[in-house]
This record gives C-alpha cells, sequence and structure tokens, in this order.
C-alpha cells in the first residue's frame, strides 16, 4: 500500500451570490493551488452554488481550543452594556 | 479511564442538542464508531458508482447517458464530501482507502448485486437511493458537525437521484410487455436489498444503542426501514407495478405489513459471498493501483510549484 500521497487538504469557501459572506463547505486533496481551485470548483459548486471560491490549506489554519473556551470567551460574559437592551429609554420614546 | 467528568459534560452536550465539533473533547468509542460508519458511508457511494458505471456505454438515449453521468459523479462527490468529514477525526484519506482495500472497512452491501438490465438503473435510483434518502434525512440531525453538514449537502442532491429512477421505472412499466416486465424484474431483484440496507432489526444490532444514546443514529433501522416501505408500496402501485411481497398488506394505522426479510442471506452478503462482492472491490484495487503513478507525479509536481 502506498505512503500517504493524496496530497495536502484544502479547505473550500464558497460565496453564493456577491454581496454574500464566504460560508465553509468542505475540504479537498490537491497537490497544488491550480488543482484544488479545479477541484473545488467540481466538487462544491456543481450546481451554480457559487460565484466566488477561496481555498486555505489545513495546515495555515490558526484555530481556537475548545479546551480554553471558557478562559478564553469570558471577557465578553460580564459586559451587558455592549447590548442595546442594556439601556433604560425614557417612557412614550420612539424610533430608537 | 476516561474522565467521568469529561463523559457527563459530553453527554450533556448531546442531550441538549448540541454539536460535536473534531476539536471538541469525545469518548474514544463515540470516535471508532464515527469513523467506522463515516468511512463504510463514503465508501458505499463510491463502490455504488460501478453498477451503474455498467450501463453507462450502453444508456438507451443521449439524455439517459447524460443523467447517469451526472449521477454517478454526484455518488462520486458524496464520497469526497464524506471522506472530508471523516478525516476531521485524525484518519488519512489514504488509511480509509486501505481499509477498505483490506476488507477492514465495509461498504453498503446493496453494491454486492449485480444490475443486469437497462430497468436496474431505474431500480437502484428509485429504490437505493431512495431508501438511502430515509436514512441521510435521518442523519442531517446527527450529533457530530461534520457528519450533519454533509449530510445536508448530500441529501439537497440525492432527490435528482431517486426521480430519475422512478421515471425510468414509469416509462419502462407503461411500456411494451417486455419493458414491463423488465421494469418488474428489477423491481423484484432490488426490492429485497434495499430493505436490508437498513440492517438488521433493532434486537440484533450491536451498534444501535450506544449510536442512540451518542445522537449518532436518531431512529431505529427497523424504523426507518417502515418509512421506506410505506413510502415506496403506493409508488409501485401508482406505476401499476406488482409488490414482490405476497403477504404485503395496509394495516390500520396507515402503515405497511411486510414478510420477514430473509437474513441468512443479508449476513452471508455482509461476509463477503454476495454475487458480485469480490468483483467489486478487486475493480477498486485497480483502479487505486492503476492511479498510483498520477498520484506520485501530481506531488512532486505540487512539491515544486508550492
Amino acid at each position: 500500500m502506498s505512503k500517504d500521497n493524496q496530497g495536502p487538504i484544502w479547505e473550500v469557501f464558497v460565496q453564493s451570490k456577491p454581496g454574500k459572506p464566504f460560508r465553509h463547505v468542505g475540504a479537498v486533496h490537491a497537490y497544488d493551488k491550480e488543482m484544488a481551485m479545479e477541484n473545488a470548483r467540481d466538487l462544491y459548486t456543481r450546481r451554480s452554488e457559487g460565484t466566488a471560491i477561496w481555498l486555505v490549506k489545513a495546515d495555515d489554519i490558526v484555530a481556537s481550543q475548545p479546551e480554553d473556551n471558557g478562559a478564553f470567551f469570558d471577557p465578553a460574559n460580564d459586559k451587558a452594556y455592549r447590548h442595546p437592551t442594556f439601556y433604560v429609554m425614557p417612557e412614550g420614546a420612539k424610533n430608537i | 479511564m476516561e474522565d467521568q467528568n469529561k463523559m457527563e459534560e459530553f453527554q450533556a452536550k448531546i442531550d441538549a442538542g448540541i454539536k460535536i465539533e473534531p476539536k471538541d473533547w469525545m469518548p474514544e468509542k463515540y470516535r471508532q464508531t464515527l469513523v467506522r460508519q463515516m468511512s463504510q458511508h463514503a465508501h458505499s457511494e463510491v463502490i455504488g458508482m460501478q453498477p451503474e458505471g455498467n450501463w453507462l456505454t450502453r444508456a438507451p438515449s443521449l439524455r439517459a447517458k447524460k443523467i447517469l453521468m451526472a449521477k454517478i459523479q454526484d455518488e462520486g462527490g458524496h464520497g469526497l464530501y464524506l471522506y472530508c468529514a471523516a478525516e476531521t477525526l485524525g484518519v488519512s484519506r489514504d488509511k480509509f482507502i486501505e481499509w477498505l482495500h483490506e476488507g477492514k472497512a465495509k461498504y453498503a452491501s446493496v453494491f454486492n448485486y449485480p444490475s443486469p438490465t437497462w430497468a436496474d438503473m431505474g431500480a437502484i435510483g428509485w429504490l437505493v437511493d431512495g431508501a438511502a434518502i430515509v436514512n441521510q434525512v435521518s442523519l442531517q440531525r446527527t450529533s457530530y458537525g461534520p457528519y450533519s453538514r454533509a449530510m445536508v449537502k448530500i441529501c439537497k442532491e440525492e432527490s435528482f437521484h431517486q426521480r430519475q429512477g422512478y421515471e425510468i421505472m414509469a416509462n419502462l412499466a407503461k411500456g411494451t410487455k417486455e419493458q414491463k416486465e423488465m421494469a418488474q424484474g428489477a423491481l423484484n431483484r432490488w426490492w429485497w436489498p434495499s430493505l436490508m440496507m437498513f440492517g438488521p432489526h433493532d434486537s440484533d444490532s450491536a451498534n444501535t444503542k450506544d449510536s442512540m444514546t451518542w445522537g449518532i443514529k436518531l431512529e431505529t433501522n427497523d424504523d426507518l426501514r417502515q418509512q421506506f416501505i410505506d413510502k415506496t408500496i403506493p409508488q409501485i402501485e401508482l406505476i401499476g407495478l406488482k409488490i414482490p411481497d405476497e403477504k404485503a398488506e395496509l394495516q390500520e394505522n396507515g402503515s405497511y405489513k411486510t414478510s420477514e426479510i430473509d437474513w441468512d442471506e443479508f449476513w452471508n452478503v455482509i461476509k463477503g459471498n454476495g454475487p458480485c462482492n469480490a468483483q467489486r472491490l478487486k475493480h477498486h484495487i485497480k483502479a487505486h493501483e492503476e492511479g498510483a503513478w498520477v498520484r506520485e507525479a501530481a506531488l512532486a509536481y505540487g512539491a515544486k510549484n508550492n
């Protein structure tokens, strides 16, 4: 059996139409950028699902670690004043 | 032993309907179950291209040929979605293929049956893809995020597969006497193997209990099988074919009662003694080995250019 030679993994992001955010749709294996782009097109946009594709080598992605989630996202938990519902509006105030 | 607290946190997430993502802690057996199930699912998509490939050069019209090509391409694509999702569990694509070739990983037994007539293309799309859809619709809610997302994509595409198959069968069923017989023959061949696709009875299914506790499976084999039967029997009757089960009858609750499945045949095909087991695997190994030089050349080319 051959060594691991399917090529590196590239994560694929597709924009469904101009103005929409790019969404992660999956991954492809490919040996270079050009092949990765063609594989991503053939695999993830067979039914006109997109008008643009971004590719990122999986190894180049920096990700947060779920086991650190508590401490890592903690600074956001005690700042209710960042939300509009924190503020008391005068009775009868409209359009605000 | 695995940390009891982590185990409880994990189960609490599952029970709350929170998806498990690749970097999250998970019990080793959960990971192993997913590796087995997702790779088997991926292999099934890929091996499933073979019975259909058999008719590609002999499709009866250009329209039929284009449809069949598109369907086979989808099956390959579904295999790739699933391999990618399974790889997030830390097993490489090569390893999955190696396990398939060594017989350590399985694929759906249904693809070990031959496709001798054009009507088999109809029956496969209608029944085999139809049964797969029932299973996959349920799996869209599975607890492992990447698997769930792959299922959502696959379900969007499967509906065309089933409809093109039913169209073939409906056309044959209203054709000449020979064409109708061909359709009935294919229905007779694929009916039982399709029902077997849902796996053994819940009472005989080794994996069902853990899989349900962990939200990998959401409905049991028998429940999913019954959904398929109840959807399909009216479709058989609508196009004037005969249900390949004389004992099938509609019950008061609107559900059909059917004969017992031939479980000896089921286990026999799983063990590798079906009509095409050896041929399917041999063909996959041959294609993989004949492509080795392409992968080697591409790897060298990529190394030079990146």
